[in-house]
């Protein structure tokens, strides 16, 4: 059995190989089309990348880390371990306080984006995965609260039944279901989460870091005159 | 658009920067959660709620025998109460969605958990009264011992004026004491299940009590104070939600039924309209006119100006 190679000619059954695989392998050429490893991992970057507010990106990543290992100490050892045990109460607060850190992180980075107006040049994608990330991130904070099993998630529970009872939602994703809830927090959500992080993150790498407002390409000699529509 | 890859380079290690900030971040979490640790307010349990205040419990469980209670009232998921749904415009998603956690609060709250217990032969009088009883006399009873215990002094049931009242007063002195004994708080989430870990009738029947809400103001946590963007003791909580919580402190959300959907509907459109600014005329149009991005690249606007200025005086 002969497979035909990219360029149409048959071959043996192990020559060439490399150049067909089937889905596999047009995924694969796909994959490195768009993110060859030099893309995918780069030692180099635009001058133009010189402001603090680059680190914020990567602030957020490291705390959603952090939170992540925390809330799966946390999860491991049982919803009612924090309560305790003093190893508990700091895992706990290490949890807590590293999700405020990534909701402050990424607030700052979204504002930054903004004002970069990030979305640019076909980033669009990379804007709504930013902002469907920062909907889920409090989601998943919120669902946090319901489930520490004390003062707060009783009344928590209690206040927002009614927001979500009122749209219809309250009678699928039940807040005062302490077994739901726990589901939500610790399985969904952050998978959701960190699926559209990667993707957020694959997406920057793949269209790079966006110019300055009004640059032009430097290879054409202009300088900073804008462009029409380049602010959009 | 320019592709960045045209623009002048400079070395840039991902990797390092990426270990650097996971590192950071993890000693600046250390040492916040050393420093501030966290808030851990015990769960009020309807031990607690009975025994710090009986005669709310007593006047929350009449209520939920008479069908006056908040639950008892909701609507939808809990029940079929007529009205009670709200709306969004001509949209009523509430009622849609449909009763999807049924809760029967005279049953589930008060009778069925005295039923599940061994009683004193006069509680199984009183629960036998209960049951031969149509509907409008145990309404009919249940209304007046409410009425009858919000004029005793202090809501004291030991203190109510003489009247008909059927079993009530004997049922509801039975469920405050298995509410202080803690067998209550076994019985009313579960069912006389094992496992159990849905709270519904639980917080259900705290909420409709006051006390829960006293606690809950004098730790600041009330729908005018902070809500529940705020956490018990001095911590942030969820400040994310103070868009959310902010429209209930205004009109015409604060005086509105439907404020509740009329306020979810606001954040939705504001969500999508956060989603899509790429695609919003003049919304994505802010940070040219801000300007803000003069400073984020401002080293590269300078070189830019600095060339523009050379290739000036060198013509």
């Amino acid at each position: 059995m002969s497979v035909p190679g990219e360029d149409g000619a048959a071959t043996g059954p192990y020559t060439n190989v490399s150049a067909s695989g089937g889905w596999t392998g047009a995924v694969r050429r796909r994959a490195v089309k768009a993110l060859p490893p030099a893309k995918l991992l780069p030692d180099t970057q635009p001058a133009y990348m010189a402001s603090w507010i680059y680190v914020f990106g990567v602030l957020t990543l490291s705390s959603l880390i952090v939170a992540l290992v925390s809330g799966g100490l946390l999860a491991l050892k049982g919803p009612g371990w924090w309560h305790v045990s003093t190893t508990g109460r700091y895992v706990n607060s290490l949890h807590l306080l590293s999700v405020q850190l990534l909701m402050f992180f990424m607030v700052i980075h979204l504002w930054g984006k903004f004002f970069m107006a990030a979305w640019r040049g076909g980033r669009a994608l990379t804007w709504i995965t930013g902002a469907v990330c920062f909907f889920t991130a409090i989601g998943t904070a919120f669902t946090g609260y319901l489930v520490q099993q004390n003062f707060d998630s009783q009344w928590i529970a209690g206040q927002a039944k009614d927001g979500l009872n009122a749209v219809g939602i309250g009678a699928f994703f039940n807040v005062m279901n302490f077994g739901q809830m726990l589901m939500w927090h610790i399985v969904l959500l952050p998978f959701v989460l960190g699926l559209l992080t990667a993707g957020h993150i694959l997406l920057v790498r793949w269209r790079g870091i966006v110019p300055p407002i009004g640059a032009t390409d430097p290879a054409a000699g202009g300088a900073a005159a804008p462009a029409a529509r380049d602010a959009r | 658009m320019p592709d960045p890859a045209a623009f002048p380079a400079r070395r840039y290690d991902l990797i390092k920067e990426f270990v650097i900030a996971l590192v950071a971040v993890a000693l600046l979490t250390a040492g916040l959660a050393a420093v501030l640790s966290s808030p851990d307010v015990r769960p009020v349990t309807l031990a607690s709620w009975s025994r710090a205040a009986g005669p709310d419990f007593t006047a929350t469980a009449v209520a939920e025998l008479a069908g006056t209670s908040g639950t008892a009232e909701y609507g939808p998921p809990y029940n079929h109460t007529p009205g009670a749904a709200q709306k969004l415009g001509p949209v009523g998603l509430q009622n849609a969605a449909g009763v999807r956690i049924p809760v029967d609060t005279a049953n589930d709250f008060v009778i069925g958990p005295l039923a599940h217990a061994p009683e004193p032969p006069g509680v199984r009088a009183a629960l036998a009264a209960w049951a031969a009883a149509p509907v409008s006399r145990r309404q009919d009873w249940s209304k007046a011992y409410s009425d009858a215990l919000a004029k005793s002094p202090g809501g004291d049931p030991a203190k109510v004026a003489k009247g008909d009242y059927g079993p009530v007063p004997v049922l509801t002195a039975r469920l405050l004491d298995l509410a202080r004994s803690g067998a209550l708080d076994g019985e009313l989430p579960g069912g006389g299940k094992f496992y159990e870990t849905d709270y519904t009738r639980s917080l259900l029947f705290l909420s409709d009590g006051s006390y829960l809400e006293s606690l809950a103001r004098t730790e600041h946590l009330g729908g005018d104070q902070w809500g529940m963007m705020n956490e018990t003791g001095n911590y942030p909580g969820q400040a994310w939600l103070w868009l959310f919580t902010f429209w209930y402190q205004i009109e015409p959300f604060k005086s509105s039924g439907n404020a509740d959907a009329l306020i979810w509907g606001v954040m939705v459109l504001l969500s999508l309209g956060l989603v899509l600014v790429p695609f919003i005329p003049g919304v994505r149009s802010i940070p040219r006119w801000t300007r803000v991005h003069r400073l984020i690249w401002r080293s590269y606007y300078r070189d830019q100006e600095a060339a523009v200025r050379a290739g000036e005086s060198g013509r």
